[in-house]
């Protein structure tokens, strides 16, 4: 296949990539604009393979089908819950293969370079060792830290600022020893140190944020290509790269904007442990009663409410209550009660991670909202049922100045007449933030497992219809 | 402390300033409540269940106006009752200070306390006090039972065996509390509804009610303050008649409700316009008692013109006088709690809704109350419904998306400068194919940002795993390295980074599969 033939397929792949991205930006076409992104991959796997520069074919089809063979279980096996792990640890990979291919690069003897040129090159080559190690390890704590294999909790060294620029000042060093005489040790170095700072950047983000840095590493993944396609001056790669680069920063300033949090705060601080501000924890805890109700009487609660709005979070995916969820919202609504999902948007772990739950439970996407879209109608609610979400309904974030989150949008369940939580205890949540909200006064609390209580709360409503 | 309900003297006045249900809450608070014989027979009450509310019964007006500490009426009294009213003795009704100026000079001879019900200010703690209000959403209710009274059709419209009744349209012009109960009153009797306001503000209230809201081009805000309307524009009166014309012609009952604080009422209904609806069609004008606003409109009278009735009745809410007599005398039982009931009885003028309906102290002229706020709402340009209930999560939800989607202009101009250096040292140095390959990237990334902006943020799951498995492109780049010499790093190298893009790929294109298939409406 002459070269110009594979140029000319590989825009036709760009384009497919730009039209499966558009696609996935509504429900009706993104089921067309994922077909679009692997027929643009096919093309250009394809392409490539029959280009000139290719070769080795037994070696790339050993490595393919056991890749595919690999991917398509972790795609099968996973639960809809493990989602940001599954993600994370996908962003590790393109990392990873990210260092591996600049790394291959400088080994090219095909490749030569003269002048300004070989400097562009080699800075080519540096960047994609050092934007793709930083998301391989960036990705594999992020990992870590979903699948709990490391505390969530922000680990905030003393300089940690200091500690960041210190690395990055040591792989300029590197690459600037590697410009000068290009080998593969500098480079390795580079890995390393940008290796440590991609750890120690996700180390110090706390466990609230992970839906930020997941895509955040999303748009590092991106770069990486980018700077890898530069190298190889592959047209292809780097369209790909600056897409998916976008793309992914977009998203997480969409996530920074619905936290009410600076980007850059995010990025390189803890969450609401800024030095010399610790959150303040007993003397500005709001004390009071709290209520508790039991699942008959929650049940009994829903039964009268005209309407319902269902607010889940992080807890209703670990329990995975969403199945019974929907069952007690179908006897809901058979009984005339309008019922409605509230999703903050950065509920749960991963951007959209509740609406993928939701809708593996078969709720349909209708009846799920927006926080904006719902938040106004909270006083004409009869009945909110939180479960296991602490953090977006907390009062405290548009009252409370002292709040590490104050500032944050948040549902403002406690306007509705009633105000159901279901939680396990009365810790607190992710960012470790106090809830006045469990001791308002229509506020009930409904403490235990959010999978056993929906099941009580289902059977409380079949008793009352086998009774009627 | 004795509280005295006289019989309304007034011609046709039907309503009483107390029923049974208020004096029980009168007679709970401490007050001798003494009732005048036959005051309620106008609102359907006898005597009877006034003693069974714990009311002495007093025949005669004069036994009762000379013992009464607080006097609690609908209507202004008539001279006669006035000079019975003991000094420092409390008067409590309707009295507008404005037009009955020799009134309050006759009582503030005699010494007395005088609060009218009209003047009570238009302030959120004295909604349950506002009598105006009480009362126009009687006659907005009224309004609509009169015109169905006199428009000879139904107002819902029928499919029936024997033939198709239209439903009937009714014209609102003015939303304030006459014109939302006037459209809920005639919504709920199945008309099809719309409604006119110079107040942008309303629109939601009207569309609250179950009516159209009729917008005009040109755009100005009525609001004028403390709920009422004011003056508009000439360009915006053109444009506003034009639209009154066209809905004339199409609509069969029009219920005005346009007043204007101390200015004759607005002609909005011209005899033209009358003329030009339909015959039988209705106007019932709730302006009446300022002049009205249609030009056909006999304060006081339902007559015809041009073959259109004209309802012109200026005492619509004694026409319900059971419901306003009871919604009457809540608003005096509320502001009598207020005042500290009979046993801490005190017209405090710090309080600001007692300063403001205060007409006379002790004889002393009270009124007007001094200005406390400038007047209120300036004319602005519309677009923005004023700012009346602004939410407080506004401020905080404001600052989420400003904070970051709009940098100070400054910091914005640095950045411009730095990247224009930038891109001019790249330029002299950088080979043009590196060149092109950054154009490419440029490119790249606004089509990315664009793509994404408006993707719904339920699928940015589904969305992120396609980016992922899009990323994973970087098998390109291993497949031209797994080439290389056979056995050596460079191939090694590549073939790692095939099978981990590999991995990338699959995984992310499936499991986006998978999500996406989930998703049903």
């Amino acid at each position: 296949m002459p070269e110009s033939l594979v140029t000319v397929a590989y825009i036709v792949a760009g384009l497919l990539f730009i039209m499966s991205l558009s696609g996935l930006s509504a429900q009706a076409t993104a089921g067309r604009g994922n077909t679009f992104g692997i027929v643009g991959m096919i093309i250009a796997a394809v392409a490539t393979a029959l280009s000139p520069r290719a070769g080795g074919y037994p070696l790339l089809a050993g490595a393919m089908a056991v890749g595919s063979a690999i991917g398509a279980v972790l795609a099968a096996r996973v639960g809809m819950t493990s989602m940001p792990q599954l993600v994370a640890i996908l962003h590790s990979f393109v990392g990873a293969a990210a260092v591996l291919v600049s790394l291959g690069g400088t080994l090219d003897p095909t490749a030569v370079h003269t002048g300004v040129d070989a400097t562009i090159h080699q800075i080519e080559t540096f960047v994609g060792v050092f934007v793709g190690a930083v998301t391989f390890t960036g990705s594999i704590v992020a990992f870590g830290k979903l699948q709990g294999l490391i505390g969530s909790k922000p680990l905030l060294m003393p300089a940690r600022h200091l500690l960041n620029l210190s690395l990055l000042g040591a792989s300029l060093f590197f690459s600037w020893q590697f410009v000068g005489s290009p080998s593969l040790g500098p480079l390795l170095w580079t890995a390393l140190v940008a290796g440590l700072l991609g750890i120690h950047l996700v180390m110090a983000i706390g466990g609230a944020d992970m839906p930020v840095v997941v895509s955040m590493l999303n748009s590092y993944s991106g770069w990486a290509a980018a700077a890898a396609g530069f190298m190889l001056n592959n047209d292809l790669l780097i369209i790909t790269g600056a897409l998916v680069g976008s793309s992914g920063a977009i998203l997480s300033y969409i996530m920074c904007s619905a936290m009410n949090r600076s980007f850059l705060s995010v990025i390189f601080g803890g969450f609401g442990a800024e030095e010399g501000k610790v959150p303040a924890k007993v003397d500005g805890a709001p004390q009071g009663e709290v209520k508790t109700v039991t699942a008959a009487e929650t049940a009994a609660i829903l039964q009268e409410a005209k309407h319902v709005v269902i607010v889940p979070g992080y807890g209703m995916a670990v329990a995975q209550a969403q199945y019974p969820l929907y069952e007690v919202t179908k006897r809901l609504q058979d009984a005339g009660t309008t019922v409605r999902f509230a999703i903050h948007p950065v509920a749960g772990r991963l951007p959209g991670h509740m609406n993928v739950l939701l809708a593996e439970a078969k709720v349909p996407y209708d009846i799920v909202l927006e926080m904006d879209e719902l938040n106004d109608d909270f006083p004409e609610t009869d009945a909110v049922l939180v479960i296991g979400a602490n953090d977006i309904v907390n009062p405290g974030a548009l009252d409370d100045p002292s709040s590490p989150i104050y500032g944050m949008p948040v549902l403002e369940v406690w306007k509705a007449k009633t105000c159901i939580v279901m939680k396990r205890g009365m810790a607190s949540g992710y960012a470790g933030v106090e809830n006045p909200l469990f001791f308002k006064d229509n506020t009930l609390m409904l403490f235990g497992d959010a999978k056993k209580m929906v099941d009580a709360i289902l059977g409380e409503l079949r008793k009352g219809e086998a009774a009627a | 402390m004795v509280l005295a309900v006289p019989r309304e003297s007034g011609p046709g006045e039907r309503r009483v300033a107390a029923t049974p249900e208020t004096v029980t809450k009168l007679v709970a608070m401490g007050f001798d409540v003494r009732v005048e014989s036959g005051a309620g027979l106008g609102a359907a009450i006898a005597d009877a269940d006034y003693v069974k509310a714990g009311a002495t019964i007093v025949a005669g007006s004069a036994a009762l106006w000379t013992a009464a500490d607080v006097v609690v009426k609908v209507q202004p009294p008539n001279a006669a009752e006035a000079d019975q009213l003991e000094a420092g003795a409390t008067l409590i009704s309707f009295l507008w200070p404005a037009k009955n100026t020799d009134l309050i000079q006759r009582m503030a001879a005699r010494q007395v306390n005088a609060i009218a019900m009209d003047q009570i200010p238009r302030i959120t703690r004295a909604q349950k006090m506002d009598a105006l209000s009480s009362m126009a959403n009687i006659s907005g209710y009224r309004a609509v039972v009169e015109a169905a009274g006199c428009y000879g059709r139904f107002f819902t419209g029928q499919m029936t065996a024997a033939g198709k009744v239209p439903a009937a349209k009714v014209l609102v012009i003015g939303a304030g509390v006459a014109g939302l109960a006037a459209i809920g009153a005639a919504r709920s009797l199945g008309a099809i509804v719309r409604a006119f306001d110079t107040r942008a503000a309303v629109k939601d209230q009207v569309k609250s009610m179950g009516a159209e809201f009729i917008e005009l081009s040109v755009e100005e805000d009525g609001e004028g303050g403390g709920g009422y309307a004011k003056e508009m524009s000439p360009a915006f009166i053109k444009a506003e008649m034009a639209m009154f014309a066209a809905q004339a012609r199409d609509v069969d009952i029009i219920i005005t409700t346009a007043l204007i604080p101390n200015k004759p009422a607005p002609k909005l209904i011209t005899e033209e316009m009358v003329k030009s609806m339909k015959r039988g069609s209705v106007v019932v004008d709730l302006a009446a008692e300022n002049g009205g606003n249609c030009e056909c409109t006999v304060p006081g009278e339902a007559v015809e013109a041009h073959g259109v009735h004209i309802v012109g009745y200026l005492d619509l809410p004694s026409r319900l006088a059971p419901t306003a007599s009871f919604l009457y005398g809540n608003n005096i039982v509320h502001l009598l709690t207020d005042m500290g009931g009979a046993r801490n009885f005190k017209i405090d003028e710090t309080d600001e809704v007692v300063r403001g309906a205060l007409i006379l102290h002790q004889g002393a002229l009270k009124w007007p109350p001094p200005k406390k706020d400038p007047p209120p709402v300036a004319p602005k340009t519309v677009g923005s419904p004023t700012p009346v209930a602004a939410p407080a999560r506004a401020g905080g939800h404001g600052k989420g998306h400003g904070a970051g989607a709009s940098p100070s202009g400054q910091s914005q101009a640095v950045a411009a400068l730095i990247a224009a250096v930038l891109l001019t040292g790249l330029g002299l140095v950088a080979p043009g194919e590196f060149l092109s390959h950054f154009t490419v990237f440029a490119l790249a990334c606004v089509i990315g940002w664009q793509v994404i902006w408006n993707v719904t943020p339920a699928l940015h799951t589904p969305l992120m795993s396609v980016t992922n498995a899009i990323s994973g492109i970087i098998l390109v780049g291993g497949m031209l390295q797994v080439g290389g010499p056979p056995g050596s790093l460079m191939a090694i190298l590549g073939a790692s980074a095939i099978l981990l893009a590999t991995i990338n790929i699959v995984g992310g294109f499936m499991v986006t599969q998978r999500m996406l298939r989930m998703f049903r409406r």
